[in-house]
């Protein structure tokens, strides 16, 4: 097997028992980003000279003993989202040209703690954007099982490049589906964690109150071993939970016996494919086998989530992007040397059109004469989600539904309707307006070898579970670790 | 028609932390410019606040002095507008649940008067533009960032003020609180603590408030009295001429002596408020309310009405003498030693403010102590020195830091209080005065003060005049 398809969990042993060391390990990684990049666009940037630097230091790290972890070696990458020391970070976004960021976000701070040598950035939506990464304003990410369809978004450079072998695993942002979905249409298992658990500090934020960072990797295991690096309490980000972090491998085999896994049937709609549709099922079949308890639940705010969503998120987006002024850092387009002109000329130029649209959107949900029948109705909404949330958590321990309504699309199929690219995030949105943890797991394929996602969601820092029922049907149905051919 | 004027301010007051409101950086006055500024002041992508606790006890502080009820949960809030001096493209402040509510202020102009306050809300100060002050191009503008962040509290009053006297009044009052709860500089011309005022009139009777316009750009009492009082003149020109007042924004002028208009109502920001997703809303608990309630210190008002009571001083001695904690202290110090409440203020707001203030220094950097002081009046009083004396031993406490005694020592200045020592002198003036002792007797009674002065002359002045009195009086008369 070549070192660059193992799950972090396989590459570590094979570290601490020094069959490899990080350095050969990152080569191979390297030489498999400079062979398959081309086709699937997955990085930014790619930092070799620094990755390798990294890798020695991990590998004398294992040589010396000192402070092993299970990621101590192991080459990742990471979403351009995240700020980066050094090292250039755009956001997929030409409005950020130049930047270089003094700080690491924690997210990645805690990796390198950890160890993990850091490969390159991954390609994404402009400022988290979008569902296909086409949004990106400098190139588009391929789906590694279908080169003409999209990987998802917004991390799609990060699912992508985790499917396509590209690295052991890739850190990515969920805003309203934005691991999840992607993970779904590359075949990978992505982790949302609760809102909180992981710091925000050092993330490039598109809408602040339901940001968060978590995992794409092959397997529930490493999905456990990257979750437990980068979660736990940051004083940086006062949003973030001051709670232990359990252990999540030691619960991670123990099972579905006795669990209860509630079926929404807002989830299970008309019009969704059928092949997604017969698949998820089988997967619940396979847990009520392995000894979980089905549950029939009801979310009914369900059919509002995606009002909601797009109207909180555009409106923390449009505040959130206004530092983008040309003033201090990135780009500055000024002509004139007025002010007003210099503002709305690097705006104009610096930001892509899906950008505006949700800055246009945002403005106008939070004006003057509007707040109230928008913003406000929509905050107020987004609790009666999660009540529906805590209502069905008193009959259940966790949630399973399809991931995505429909397998990857095509290249352009969704980009002249912005409509029904905001549906392809359906599934996936309630869970960030309610804050609770949720993964997307591969269930099979449908005829065209296109990936299919399992969604489970838990309730709030209640990874261990959510990771539990994924590992369970992640053993008993054996559809992981395929790795498309390139 | 009899016009009623109604004003309300908003007080911006700069918080005395050592760091800023959400960042570790320094709130220094007077650095170089962006010397005092990180990531999270800068607005760089991705970083978060987090609040300042100190600040949030010295909200809480004023608050109380002012009598607001402090709201147990208040909300972060997002104040968007762009500015080259607003980083992040937004100002974070309080809006609809600020952190204390429903409080007051009384002032004593008319026989006293309630001001009721609305609301003291917390937020972070704005950077600073400079226009033409760069190395290279006079024709740029320059940000400096070093303000932002800086905690301020906002005080918002009631429309409760009648006139320009009360606002003043009212101002001087809360800027004295302030200062005494030792939470801001208060000092107007460096900007720490700042004033807008909202100004219209009504007829006389009238229930109905009428349009107002904001008043900026006053950095002085004088300047907000001033431009208050033009304004009133300006809106009722206005009326009578048969016009409307228009709601607008208006920049005092100081060297004019006007205000002019800045902005319009359809021009004024739409500033999107919305709560802070990146900061969990403030809770203040009872125990941080009481315990910063413990700390309160005798506000001024309390401290003059005491000092009135207790040292049956006049309350224009009082009111200087609490300007300031430290000068209260200290004049407090005084009459602990001596026991003579209005000599001790005679010299405290006398001698020791008039040399501070030819050396605009603080009480607090004087080098004489509460304790020489009362030593001097003691001297005074058991004679050991003159009056006239006394100035000058003070001066030289002042310039030294030594005690009187050490002064009187050195320079030989003591009193001469002897009365055979003086009964010599005095004989001798009236041997070496015969036609004016002759004239004395014959009736001029006027020319005991020649003798008085012959004798201090011949004393250089050390002479106690009491003294003299008495043995003149003994030997002329006789
Ligand atoms: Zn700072």
């Amino acid at each position: 097997m070549d070192l660059n398809s193992l799950t972090i969990h396989a590459l570590s042993e094979k570290l601490s028992k020094k069959e490899v060391s990080s350095v050969e390990a990152t080569k191979a990684y390297l030489e498999r980003i400079g062979a398959v990049d081309d086709k699937i666009k997955a990085f930014l940037i790619v930092t070799a000279d620094e990755a390798l630097k990294q890798a020695e230091e991990a590998d004398k790290r294992r040589a010396q003993n000192n402070n092993i972890t299970p990621l101590t070696g192991v080459p990742i990458s990471v979403k351009d989202i995240f700020c980066t020391k050094g090292i250039r970070t755009t956001c997929a976004s030409k409005i950020l040209a130049g930047f270089v960021p003094p700080y690491d976000s924690t997210v990645v701070a805690r990796l390198k703690d950890a160890g993990a040598v850091i490969l390159g950035k991954n390609n994404m939506d402009e400022f988290a954007m979008g569902s296909s990464t086409e949004n990106s304003a400098f190139q588009k990410t391929a789906n590694p099982w279908a080169l003409d369809r999209v990987p998802g978004g917004s991390s799609g450079g990060s699912a992508a490049s985790v499917a396509a072998l590209e690295c052991a695993a890739s850190v990515g942002t969920d805003t309203g589906g934005s691991i999840r979905q992607p993970a779904a249409l590359c075949g990978v298992v992505g982790f949302k964690p609760t809102y909180g658990r992981v710091s925000r500090f050092g993330m490039i934020a598109f809408a602040s109150s339901l940001d968060q960072a978590g995992p794409f990797t092959r397997d529930t295991i490493d999905s456990a071993i990257m979750l437990k690096a980068m979660a736990g309490f940051d004083p940086r980000d006062s949003t973030s939970i001051d709670a232990p972090v359990p252990d999540y491998l030691s619960e991670i085999e123990k099972g579905v016996a006795g669990l209860k896994i509630g079926i929404p049937k807002e989830y299970f709609i008309e019009g969704m494919d059928a092949e997604v549709e017969a698949s998820v099922r089988e997967a619940l079949k396979i847990l009520e086998k392995e000894g979980a308890v089905l549950v029939p639940v009801s979310l009914p705010h369900t059919e509002y989530a995606v009002a909601v969503y797009y109207l909180v998120a555009t409106a923390e987006a449009s505040s959130n992007l206004a530092r983008f002024d040309g003033v201090k850092y990135g780009l500055r387009v000024n002509e004139s040397g007025n002010l007003l002109d210099m503002y709305k000329k690097t705006r104009d130029s610096g930001f892509g059109g899906e950008v505006k649209r949700r800055i246009m959107l945002g403005t106008y949900s939070l004006s003057a004469g509007y707040y109230d029948a928008y913003y406000k109705k929509a905050s107020e909404v987004r609790t009666l989600i999660k009540n529906d949330f805590e209502t069905a958590f008193k009959a259940c321990d966790i949630i399973a539904t399809p991931t995505t309504p429909t397998p990857a699309f095509r290249f352009g199929e969704k980009v002249a309707d912005p409509l029904t690219m905001y549906l392809s995030d359906i599934f996936t949105i309630s869970c960030n307006l309610a804050g609770i943890p949720g993964v997307s797991i591969p269930c099979g394929f449908t005829k065209e070898n296109l990936p299919i996602g399992l969604q489970i969601l838990g309730r709030p820092l209640d990874e261990t579970t959510v990771l539990r029922a994924a590992r369970a049907y992640e053993r008993a149905a054996g559809c992981t670790l395929q790795a498309p051919a390139l | 028609m009899k016009y009623e004027t109604v004003i309300g301010l908003e007080v911006h007051a700069q918080l005395l932390t050592e760091s800023k409101l959400f960042c570790a950086c320094s709130t220094k006055f007077g650095s170089g410019p962006n010397t005092q500024v990180c990531p999270v002041c800068l607005g760089l992508p991705g970083v978060l606040p987090v609040l300042n606790g100190k600040s949030v006890e010295f909200a809480v502080k004023m608050a109380l002095a002012v009598n607001c009820s402090v709201n147990a949960k208040s909300v972060f809030a997002r104040k968007n507008y762009f500015y080259p001096d607003l980083p992040k493209g937004y100002q974070i402040s309080q809006y609809t649940e600020p952190l204390a509510e429903r409080g007051y202020l009384d002032i004593d102009t008319n026989g006293g008067k309630r001001i009721g306050i609305t609301r003291i809300h917390m937020e972070e100060d704005a950077g600073k533009l400079l226009h033409g002050e760069g190395p290279e191009d006079s024709g740029s503008s320059f940000v400096d960032l070093n303000r932002a962040g800086v905690p301020l509290i906002e005080i918002v009053s009631e429309p409760d003020m009648r006139s320009a006297d009360e606002a003043q009044a009212y101002l001087k009052s809360l800027r004295d609180i302030i200062v005494y709860l030792e939470i801001c500089s208060g000092n107007m011309e460096e900007g720490s603590f700042r004033c807008d005022a909202n100004v219209s009139i009504r007829p006389v009777g009238a229930e109905k408030l009428g349009t107002k316009a904001e008043l900026k750009n006053m950095n002085s009492f004088k300047f907000v009295k001033e431009a208050i009082e033009y304004e009133v003149e300006r809106q009722i020109d206005v009326v009578e001429s048969g016009g409307k007042v228009v709601q607008e924004t208006r920049l005092f002028d100081s060297a004019k002596g006007i205000t002019a208009s800045m902005r319009s109502k359809e021009e004024a920001h739409d500033y999107r408020y919305f709560p802070d997703p990146d900061l969990l809303p403030l809770v203040v608990s009872d125990d941080l309310i009481e315990g910063q309630r413990k700390t309160l210190p005798e506000l001024p008002e309390a401290k003059r009405t005491r000092f009135i009571k207790d040292y049956s001083i006049p309350a224009y001695d009082a009111g200087v003498l609490t300007a300031s904690r430290d000068l209260a202290n200290y004049y407090e110090e005084v009459v602990k030693a001596t026991n003579e409440p209005k000599v001790s203020s005679n010299w405290v707001m006398g001698e020791l403010l008039r040399l501070l203030k030819e050396d605009a220094r603080d009480v607090r950097d004087c080098a004489v102590t509460p304790a020489s002081i009362a030593g001097l009046i003691e001297m005074i009083k058991n004679g050991g020195i003159s009056g006239k004396m006394a100035k000058e031993v003070f001066e030289a406490m002042y310039k030294t830091g030594k005690t009187p005694q050490e002064i009187v020592k050195s320079t030989g200045m003591a009193q001469i209080s002897n009365e055979d020592e003086l009964s010599r002198i005095i004989d001798d003036v009236i041997t070496r005065n015969p036609d004016n002792f002759a004239r004395y007797k014959a009736g001029r009674v006027q020319l005991f003060g020649f003798f008085v002065g012959e004798t201090m002359k011949a004393t250089k002045g050390q002479a106690n005049p009491q003294v003299i009195n008495k043995l003149l009086k003994e030997k002329l008369d006789k």
